[in-house]
């Protein structure tokens, strides 16, 4: 891979847990992000799955430094986000937005399609004043939306038209690396079909690298070159899109693909299905060891001493000190 | 005879921006001990749908216009309200979408688990209780004992599904509706759940209506499905027959839009433009603005359900003349 356009170093993101009044003091942390070593290559998608309270979106978050790091280090072409300044992380927008899952939550309702897409332009100021209409309709155009629809508000669109123009405005200062939380998990699936082909042609155009965020594995493979499968804060395997999630190692992503309901009635009535047993449990006290081995159908006792570090396995990252025996 | 009968079901909604046709021509009927599948996009019809049948469509704006329920002999759109309650949460049970939203959050688990059984059934409060501990056992909630004691708040979204299920079985219905039961769920949790439905629907020999979206949901729990678009059924088949062989252009453009079943990067096939304003009255298929086979006398001629095998039905007009 050439030179990676962004580059997570052991990035922890705990949020504290304060207890008492008046003498506050800090009782425990929930370690959302707990130790995530990543790198994004320019124009590669990277898909990361897991399940609610693995601490994917809070990882988008970080990433954005829209909550700040406990630790570690994100490292966008070159410059360290978490050392920059209140300016410099402005600037670093410009390369660097986000696509939220919610299209009737993320857009302004008092803003209209020109509003909400202008906005970057004049805040960076990208282009003179007398270019933003024209600008404005190239993006629609580009997100396929007419242009003729620029003076309307997100009311008057449906959650897929939303999602295009949540897009449009990620897409509007050209970045080079898009973080996209669930964008289409809150569409119906002939929609979402119509998202996912946006993305993926656009990332084909303009040399976007993406992290694409999602909890439904078959979308995150159709897109992905790479997937990192994370669980409780922690990534447990990341490699080629087709090779974790057809031939998983790890026996969480294991669990987590033999999960997933196929189309295929005579399949689905004979496969062998790895039900876990419980919940995940809480990020607050996790458990020692490997994260894991609480639920983990091939878990020893060396399981619960060891915290497992991401070592290659057959041309992939893998969490787990059993990987070679299982 | 089928346990539940349902013919030519209308719900519509009066609102002031228009009569909203959610539930338009319905027709389908339920066998002893099968699952059948209710499968739409939002705004289908496929929730309104079960609503009808529970009386839980709020009235007005909402008014069945027409049609006819037959539950083992009882009309449920027609009988008197003393005839339906004894039905509806004791023979007829339903589970909702979010079990987030769908306990009561000032009630202990135990209290409003027994509470069905304590209107439908002569039976004291202790035995109500015991049988609640049972239930929540049968569902796999270790402790039970202890957990009966605790707040919905106390719960992960998985358990309090588990705690759904428990509270709509624990009078033994012969039909549960399931509306949307996993939606809400991580995949990992939504297997353990499916799992469950499987289980206690074999064990109290129940019919299942289960409503998705999800169309791979559909192929492990159905025995047979129902496609619904703009408020109709547009296609009925058992589930082999549904997956191998659509006809509707709807289904089978639905099938080709879902990721899991094409190749890897390949574009997905999408469906043009949205689907119809049900606010408006559609004369011919309401798929016909979106749909590629679609000719003119499609978008005037009222459609029907009408069978081209046996046990497969659907309603294009283009498939039932044999041209496509």
């Amino acid at each position: 891979m050439a030179e990676p356009i962004l580059q997570l170093r052991d990035v922890k993101t705990h949020f504290p847990i304060y207890r008492g009044f008046f003498r506050r003091r800090q009782v425990a942390a929930v370690r959302a992000v707990d130790g995530v070593t990543l790198s994004l290559g320019r124009g590669e998608v990277l898909g990361l799955v897991g399940e609610s309270g693995c601490g994917k979106s809070t990882l988008a978050r970080t990433i954005l430094q829209l909550v700040p790091t406990t630790a570690g280090a994100v490292i966008l072409n070159g410059r360290n986000l978490g050392e920059a300044n209140a300016r410099e992380l402005l600037a670093s927008r410009r390369d660097l937005q986000m696509v939220f899952q919610d299209p009737y939550a993320s857009l302004n309702p008092r803003m209209n399609v020109y509003a909400t897409l202008a906005e970057p332009l004049f805040v960076h100021r990208v282009c003179p004043p007398g270019a933003v209409a024209g600008r404005v309709g190239e993006l629609m155009g580009r997100v396929g939306l007419a242009p003729r629809l620029m003076h309307k508000y997100p009311h008057e669109f449906s959650g897929g038209q939303r999602q295009r123009i949540a897009i449009a405005r990620a897409l509007a200062l050209e970045p080079k690396v898009i973080v996209a939380d669930e964008p289409v998990s809150a569409l119906d699936v002939s929609i979402q079909a119509q998202i996912l082909n946006l993305l993926a042609q656009l990332t084909r155009q303009m040399n976007l690298s993406l992290i694409f965020i999602a909890h439904d594995l078959s979308v995150v493979k159709h897109i992905s070159d790479r997937v990192a499968v994370m669980y409780l804060g922690k990534i447990v395997e990341l490699g080629g899109a087709a090779d974790v999630i057809e031939r998983p190692v790890h026996p969480y992503t294991r669990a987590l693909v033999s999960a997933i309901p196929r189309p295929d009635p005579d399949a689905e009535r004979t496969r062998q299905r790895i039900v876990l047993p419980g919940d995940p449990p809480s990020p607050i006290n996790p458990p020692g060891g490997c994260p894991f081995h609480p639920r983990c159908p091939y878990a020893v006792e060396r399981c619960a001493q060891v915290v497992p570090p991401l070592a290659a396995f057959q041309g992939r990252e893998v969490a787990c000190i059993r990987a070679a025996e299982i | 005879m089928p346990l539940l009968a349902v013919t030519d079901l209308r719900t519509h909604f009066h609102t002031r921006s228009g009569v909203y046709r959610a539930v338009d021509g319905v027709s389908f009927s339920v066998e002893r001990g099968e699952t059948l599948g209710l499968v739409g996009e939002s705004g289908s019809g496929k929730s309104v749908t079960c609503y009808s049948l529970m009386g839980l469509v709020p009235q007005p704006p909402g008014r069945i216009e027409s049609g006819t329920a037959m539950f083992d002999g009882v009309d449920l759109l027609h009988c008197r309200p003393a005839q339906a309650r004894a039905i509806r949460g004791k023979r007829i049970a339903m589970i909702f979408q979010d079990p987030m939203t769908s306990l009561n959050p000032y009630l202990r688990i135990s209290d409003q688990l027994i509470e069905p059984l304590l209107i439908h059934e002569p039976i004291s409060t202790a035995a109500a209780r015991a049988r609640g501990l049972e239930m929540l056992a049968a569902v796999g909630i270790n402790d039970a004992r202890r957990r009966a004691q605790s707040y919905p708040h106390e719960f992960s979204g998985g358990m309090r599904q588990r705690v759904m299920i428990a509270m709509a079985l624990i009078t033994r219905p012969e039909l549960l509706i399931a509306d949307e039961p996993t939606t809400a769920l991580d995949v990992t949790v939504q297997a353990q759940i499916l799992e469950l439905i499987r289980r206690l629907q074999k064990e109290l020999n129940m019919a299942v209506i289960f409503i998705t979206h999800d169309l791979a949901v559909v192929a492990g729990i159905c025995d047979r499905v129902q496609v619904m678009y703009a408020g109709r059924i547009v296609e009925s088949a058992d589930v082999r027959t549904l997956f191998a062989n659509p006809r509707h252009p709807y289904t089978r453009a639905l099938q080709r839009s879902i990721p899991a079943i094409q190749p890897k990067g390949a574009e997905l096939y999408t469906i043009p433009g949205l689907p119809p304003d049900v606010s408006k009255a559609i004369p011919g298929c309401p798929f016909a603005p979106r749909c590629e086979f679609a000719t003119e006398r499609c978008e005037r001629t009222p459609t029907v359900l009408a069978e081209i095998a046996p046990g497969h039905a659907q309603a294009c007009l283009r498939v039932q003349a044999g041209e496509i």
